[in-house]
């Protein structure tokens, strides 16, 4: 699956997006406002609790996301040993693996339809301002939509070089890739107009195509 | 940063400075709702809390940069303006925003945030010069397609 949303069905699975971010951003400001290190160390086996709750294969996804963050840690750990307030150091390395985890959290309970509900609601105030949300939503299918078509197409290149060279393709597939893209789109974009184009003004209704 | 830097470079280059940052922020849209896209197939919510969150903010205004340079400065080369391009626009008006990130979300100074993100500088130069080379290479094979240097804009 393309996506980042756990398959493991947790009960928070069904809230509302909204409320979840809402929490994140409540949660986190706490997070920052806090400095104390007894509070950071709470709310981190709090957040571990969390990521428990729903089973081993939810917990270790969760710590798999986390899993970035150690050169950051080792680094902190590192400086705060040699400068000695280990305390400080702690608590800032518990407060960003905390509002990392947090914020994963909402990513691993959020189905991808309830994500782009909650996008088309938050553009609304911008649709104002003439921003077309029609077209960041057609844009944004169109990415998801072509993205294994894109890998595809550069397993094939892969393929092909390896067919004929030695070693591995590193850099020498970028601009096929790119071509191969570029072709795709403007393929794309000739379909879409000869439907009718994306302009506004047809909300939803076909109407006669443009002749460039 | 991996290849992704490179991404943001050609998006401006290829582009140009509007469509560059509407395609890298769209891009930041989809990895924000939960797709993997970032290197290592990271994406959700977490990384725009992790210490490298400005560099990700700034991948809009890099690629508006980089795309706007190359709009204007015509006349020379177009893989040295492309490359010039890129170093201003991927990596010192990137890594501005990247380091202010890093400080903030670790608690460092500006100096020592920068101290830690020096060493990647080498590798996103190698970068800047592939998206040039890239540019030209692109230019040749499809010159419609390089909205940057289009010759009638929109």
């Amino acid at each position: 699956m393309l996506c980042l949303t756990s398959p493991v069905e947790t009960s928070a699975h069904r809230w509302r997006p909204g409320i979840k971010f809402a929490l994140l951003c409540a949660a986190t400001f706490v997070l920052l406002a806090i400095d104390s290190l007894v509070f950071q160390v709470a709310a981190f086996l709090g957040c571990l609790l969390l990521f428990a709750l729903p089973g081993r294969t939810f917990f270790l996804a969760g710590m798999r996301a986390l899993k970035p963050l150690w050169p950051f840690v080792v680094i902190l750990i590192v400086w705060h040993g040699i400068t000695q307030d280990m305390a400080d150091g702690l608590a800032i390395v518990l407060r960003l693996m905390t509002a990392v985890g947090l914020a994963t959290l909402v990513t691993m309970t959020t189905r991808l339809s309830d994500m782009m509900d909650f996008v088309r609601w938050a553009l609304q105030p911008l649709a104002r301002f003439g921003l077309q949300t029609r077209l960041v939503e057609l844009g944004i299918a169109l990415v998801i939509r072509f993205t294994p078509a894109l890998a595809a197409q550069g397993r094939q290149l892969a393929q092909s070089w390896r067919a004929r060279a030695h070693q591995k393709p590193r850099w020498q597939l970028i601009l096929p890739l790119t071509v191969a893209a570029i072709d795709d789109a403007e393929q794309v974009a000739q379909a879409l107009r000869a439907r009718g184009g994306l302009m506004p003004h047809n909300s939803g209704v076909p109407t006669p195509a443009r002749i460039d | 940063m991996t290849a992704q830097t490179l991404g943001v470079m050609l998006c401006g280059t290829v582009l140009g400075a509007k469509r560059g940052t509407l395609a890298v922020l769209l891009f930041l849209v989809l990895v924000a709702i939960g797709l993997p896209f970032l290197a290592g197939g990271r994406g959700g919510l977490g990384v725009f809390a992790g210490p490298t969150v400005g560099f990700l903010v700034g991948w809009p205004v890099a690629a508006f940069v980089t795309g706007l340079i190359v709009e204007r400065w015509r006349g020379a080369n177009l893989a040295v303006v492309a490359t010039v391009a890129s170093i201003i626009g991927g990596i010192i008006v990137l890594y501005a925003f990247g380091i202010v990130g890093m400080s903030v979300i670790l608690e460092r100074t500006l100096l020592e945030a920068a101290g830690l993100v020096t060493a990647f500088i080498p590798g996103d130069i190698i970068k800047a010069v592939l998206a040039g080379l890239l540019t030209a290479a692109l230019f040749k094979a499809r010159p419609a397609s390089v909205l940057s240097r289009a010759s009638s804009d929109g």
